[in-house]
């Protein structure tokens, strides 16, 4: 395995991961509350349009020259990279509320047990809350699946690192038969966002027409240097207010 | 029509979101590279300050607004 395949199935595990333990606390949530049956019906259907998205869409990417795939796909990995980031900078400053599962679980319950009871056959609410979850949560992992799999004329590899992650996340949450509040969501997140944001600047760069000073090497200098200078944001916002208060007069 | 510029208006949230700023950097950054790299010179160095400034008003614009 190359670096660049390394680090396309890392980033690929890690923000399936993300979105599998999110969709999971939907499913979990009318699933207790209402159907199983209707649940995992809505979890199929979506995962089924999910491939169907990734099969269609993969090989149309492929097909499309490397230089022209790899501005677009760089272009597409640094907007969606960088919202990544930002939103983690936030959370780890303190100017945003890192997301709680248990939380959304509590809120999802809640919604599905005000929607009224489910009847004994087919629960529409339990299906389309599930399908909807999964769908969602899923478009980021299938766009990156497809995003990175495509630049490395690979998305076989990438496809396999989102399955592993969502029997992960599924084995876990049978285990605990709880929604997993304990994965460190922005962690991921913020790691997601470093790899999305530096593998963008490196295809973005090729795709241009620019060569990168040794190579694929290039990469070794460029995800630390993303990340250091996002824990410098980090750092800053944190120190940010503690200044302006002691500014402030008393 | 309706349905296409409600999809037009999805691929748009989904992609660009709420930043659309960002996105524009983005594409004007990668644009200098191709100019840069199509004269013949060094572009490599263009994307990695220009993509940490973007982050850094991102970050900023949010951090000001709360």
């Amino acid at each position: 395995m190359s670096g660049q395949e390394i680090g396309l199935a890392v980033s690929v595990f890690l923000a399936c991961t993300v979105e599998a333990v999110e969709a999971l606390t939907i499913v979990l949530a009318v699933g207790v509350t209402r159907s199983w049956r209707s649940a995992l019906t809505g979890v199929g259907a979506a995962t089924l349009v999910l491939a169907v998205i990734v099969a269609a869409l993969g090989p149309a990417l492929t097909a499309l020259p490397i230089n022209v795939l790899r501005v677009v796909v760089g272009g597409l990995l640094l907007i969606f990279g960088l919202q990544w980031l930002r939103k983690a900078i936030l959370r780890y400053a303190g100017l945003k509320a890192l997301h709680d599962e248990e939380k959304a679980f509590a809120s999802e319950t809640d919604a599905a047990r005000a929607a009224g009871s489910a009847g004994a056959g087919f629960d529409g609410y339990s299906f389309t809350i599930a399908f909807k979850g999964v769908l969602l949560e899923g478009l980021e992992v299938a766009f990156i699946v497809l995003t990175f799999g495509a630049s490395q004329h690979n998305v076989g590899l990438a496809a396999v690192a989102a399955a592993v992650a969502i029997a992960v996340v599924v084995l876990a949450g049978v285990l605990v038969r709880a929604p997993l509040a304990r994965v460190p969501e922005n962690t991921l997140k913020f790691f997601v966002g470093v790899m999305l944001t530096s593998f963008g600047i490196f295809w973005g760069t090729e795709g241009a027409g620019a060569s990168w000073p040794g190579g694929d090497a290039a990469l070794l200098v460029i995800i630390p240097g993303v990340a250091l200078a996002s824990l410098g944001m980090v750092r800053w916002l944190r120190r940010a207010p503690a200044q302006h208060a002691v500014g402030e007069p008393a | 029509m309706n349905w296409i510029v409600r999809a037009a208006h999805a691929v748009w949230e989904f992609v660009v979101g709420d930043d659309p700023f960002t996105a524009l950097g983005v594409v004007v950054a990668l644009g200098v590279t191709a100019l840069i790299a199509g004269a013949g010179a060094p572009a490599w160095w263009v994307m990695p300050p220009a993509v940490v400034a973007l982050l850094g008003f991102s970050v900023l614009r949010v951090a000001r607004s709360r």
